[in-house]
């Protein structure tokens, strides 16, 4: 079993079994959705039906409906594109890149980082598929036999490899995601008792069954996938960028392109990953593996790209000057005095001051800093495409077909429904899929939970004996469960007759506000919770007012409170 | 023949894994494991050999890289020769630079898809199929040894029940099928 150094944070707070894990996260798929979730979803879908309504009447009507001319031939629809398609690359480099590296803390966030990457590249594809004009057309990008004789697609464009491209990472991805989905889905249709949820995570779990020689190859198949999707991972936004610096245009033809997207997409891609994970984590009780320290890792993730990304803009402007050649000077000044000023000063305090303010480990320590940050980065991002985008082309070679680019309604109406869209899916994702990579976080359980590495024999781990409840109860087949309920109901007696005062935040699921709120109604040790029983916490809650949490939750946390006790003698 | 299936459940990986080695060692044949998660070490003491799922990705890859290079040179050079800008297709060396992005698109699709199939194939994991773990808490926090008496013909099924419970097991279940 892998070790880790004792001083380096522990991954799992908390006193946590595989069991506890197993609840933690499959819980929330199996009690009812909180009235929060339907409140999101609908307005979500709101949203999203109207982005698809904008859809229709733009196939309807056709691309003059949007705010485009004949000087600004792209503007919204490529930079919605693009930003949604930056946004697609964090899940996947999670996932892959630093499964590579072997970083651990990787694997609380892969999952819903993957999702979330899907569902991104989703709303990216619709873009350059509505751009057709002829949605129904969309075939033609294939290299497929067809009725114009012998022609075919062109190999030599950049915006045929962004078909290959985009098409590979999407279904590369959710491949991907999807293998490891598989053992989850397992685990849920064993707990689900309801027959249509557990015939639907039946069909969806494939028959996993948890195998030895299926784990060794589950093992070998997420390594080489990995190792395939990491080089895709840097190729996509590298193609996408060839789309704008194999052209001539000035402020688009550089080499520093390919380099400076794919750091932009992963600066942009973390954000929504904070976005998202932020709300996730509290929404769902998952503080316990999600906490400060993944959240202080993907900061520092965002202050490096974003510092390449600073980089980049500045030595853009320098190149512009340093290569001579006027026109291209003109449109790095064009950018920062001309009128798109508002949206390039926008992107440069977005993008480049903001991360910076990483730096201080106060700052990248704070959930709320980080998720305005978070935010603002994403803000950033679709400035920066639309001032490359935009500002490049509005003014041309050709001062008198200068023009400038206003959004018709439909530009925002389809932009705003693809962010609907995505948290429809996301959402959708959150309700019915596990949101942890369960089998991933189980291994991980002795390596970097909280309560094996402040375990006093750390070093000198009996190998027959590695747990606390296994030393209980050895040997004898299950009808010692009964046995030790029996010594667990002595114990509770023995124990509430102390007063004393523990950590409750070691409960999983309690943090700090809500052990104060304990404290206030006379609940300061694990023996006051595990004394709880459903009649006590009816008269507390009904006594606060106020309820804190569901009945369900209640009795974990008593149950956990006993397993802490017993560990504790 | 009566053979009969032995499950003995475990409630760590670590007790699981010295418990196989213990009885590996006396010349038990340990037929299956089921975990929740991986356990690393217990295939070479049970005797699952190495995967070779990634000697297919890489014929999976070769073969994208030789369709994507094939079907390029064709619809490029041969079929239809495009001048772009004054750089005519003559040979597909010419022009190589402009089609190494989809050269390497299409390698990874039929690496990652076809490994992917392989490996739902090989593990008969597909749509639909019955689970076959022996027990719902192994895809929880449940680790169960399987041992077949058909394998196992020099000891009888108590002798092995016996040896079992002398390895930290928690439950014992068996099983007879024809």
């Amino acid at each position: 079993m892998h070790k880790e150094a004792a001083i380096r944070e522990p991954l799992i707070l908390g006193h946590k079994t595989y069991h506890d894990i197993t609840e933690d996260v499959c819980r929330p798929i199996e009690d009812k959705a909180p009235r929060m979730w339907y409140i999101l979803f609908g307005i979500a879908l709101i949203i999203g039906l109207y982005g698809i309504g904008c859809i229709l009447y733009l196939l309807g009507t056709g691309v003059g409906v949007w705010g485009l001319n004949k000087t600004i031939g792209w503007a919204w629809d490529i930079t919605n594109f693009v930003w949604w398609v930056g946004i697609g690359h964090a899940g996947t480099l999670i996932s892959a890149v630093l499964l590579l590296f072997r970083q651990k803390w990787r694997m609380a966030i892969n999952r819903s980082a993957e999702a979330m990457t899907i569902f991104a590249v989703f709303m990216a594809g619709l873009f350059p598929l509505i751009h057709m004009g002829r949605l129904w057309l969309g075939y033609w990008v294939l290299p497929l036999p067809n009725h114009f004789g012998s022609l075919w697609v062109n190999f030599n464009s950049p915006l045929l490899w962004d078909v290959f491209a985009i098409s590979t990472y999407l279904s590369v991805s959710l491949v991907f995601w999807y293998i490891g989905l598989i053992p989850d889905f397992a685990t849920i249709r064993d707990r689900a008792k309801k027959p249509i949820p557990k015939k639907m995570y039946s069909i969806m779990s494939f028959g996993w069954s948890g195998r030895a020689k299926h784990w060794n190859r589950f093992e070998l198949v997420s390594l080489v996938l990995a190792g395939l999707a990491t080089p895709l991972v840097f190729s996509v936004h590298s193609i996408v960028s060839f789309d704008f610096a194999t052209s001539v245009i000035p402020g688009w033809h550089t080499t520093i392109f390919p380099p400076y997207f794919v750091a932009g997409a992963v600066f942009s891609g973390f954000a929504m990953v904070q976005t998202l994970l932020l709300i996730m984590r509290k929404a769902m009780n998952l503080e316990a593996y999600i906490h400060t320290k993944h959240v202080e890792y993907m900061n520092i993730v965002i202050m490096v790209t974003g510092s390449i990304v600073g980089t980049a803009y500045i030595t853009e402007l320098f190149i512009s000057w340093y290569s001579g050649v006027e026109y291209e000077a003109y449109a790095f000044i064009n950018r920062a005095t001309g009128p798109y000023w508002w949206a390039y000063w926008a992107m440069m305090t977005c993008n480049v001051i903001s991360p910076q303010l990483m730096w201080f480990k106060k700052l990248r320590r704070s959930l709320i800093f980080t998720f305005v940050i978070s935010i603002v980065v994403n803000i950033g991002m679709w400035f920066e495409r639309y001032v490359i985008i935009v500002t490049s082309l509005h003014r041309d070679y050709l001062p008198s077909s200068w023009s400038m680019h206003y959004p018709s309604h439909i530009d925002i109406g389809v932009y705003v429904g693809t962010i609907g869209l995505f948290f429809v899916f996301f959402l959708l994702f959150a309700r019915y899929f596990p949101v942890l990579a369960l089998n991933e976080v189980k291994s991980i359980l002795k390596g970097s939970g909280e309560s094996y590495k402040n375990m006093p024999d750390d070093h000198h781990p009996e190998p027959t004996e590695p747990t606390p409840a296994v030393v209980a109860a050895p040997e004898a087949p299950v009808t010692e469960e009964s046995a030790s309920e029996a010594k667990s109901e002595e114990t509770t007696e023995e124990a509430s007759t102390e007063v004393a005062t523990d950590d409750l935040k070691k409960i999983g699921g309690i943090g700090p506000a809500k052990e104060k709120r304990l404290h206030e109604m006379g609940i300061t040790s694990y023996a006051d919770m595990a004394a709880m029983t459903p009649e006590k916490i009816e008269s507390l809650e009904k006594e606060t007012g106020d309820p804190m949490t569901s009945a369900e939750e209640w009795m974990n946390w008593a149950k956990e409170a006993q397993e802490l006790l017993n560990a504790n003698k | 023949m009566a053979d009969k299936v032995i499950y003995a459940m475990y409630d760590d990986d670590n007790v699981l894994k010295d418990g196989a080695k213990k009885l590996v060692s006396k010349g038990v044949k340990v037929s299956e494991v089921f975990s929740p998660f991986p356990i690393h070490g217990i295939d070479p003491i049970i005797g699952v050999k190495d995967t070779r799922l990634g000697i297919m990705a890489f014929i999976y890859g070769l073969t994208g890289l030789t369709l994507a290079t094939i079907g390029m040179r064709y619809f490029m050079v041969v079929d239809w020769p495009m001048n772009i800008g004054g750089k005519p297709n003559f040979t597909y060396m010419d022009n190589i630079l402009a089609f190494i992005p989809i050269t390497f698109e299409f390698t990874v699709l039929c690496a990652a898809h076809g490994m992917a199939i392989t490996y739902f194939l090989r593990n008969k994991t597909l749509p639909g199929m019955p689970a076959q773990n022996p027990d719902p808490r192994t895809t929880d926090d449940r680790f169960v040894m399987e041992l077949r008496t058909s394998e196992n013909a020099q000891f009888s099924a108590e002798e092995l029940e016996a040896m079992l419970k002398e390895t930290g097991i928690v439950e014992l279940d068996q099983k007879d099928v024809a």
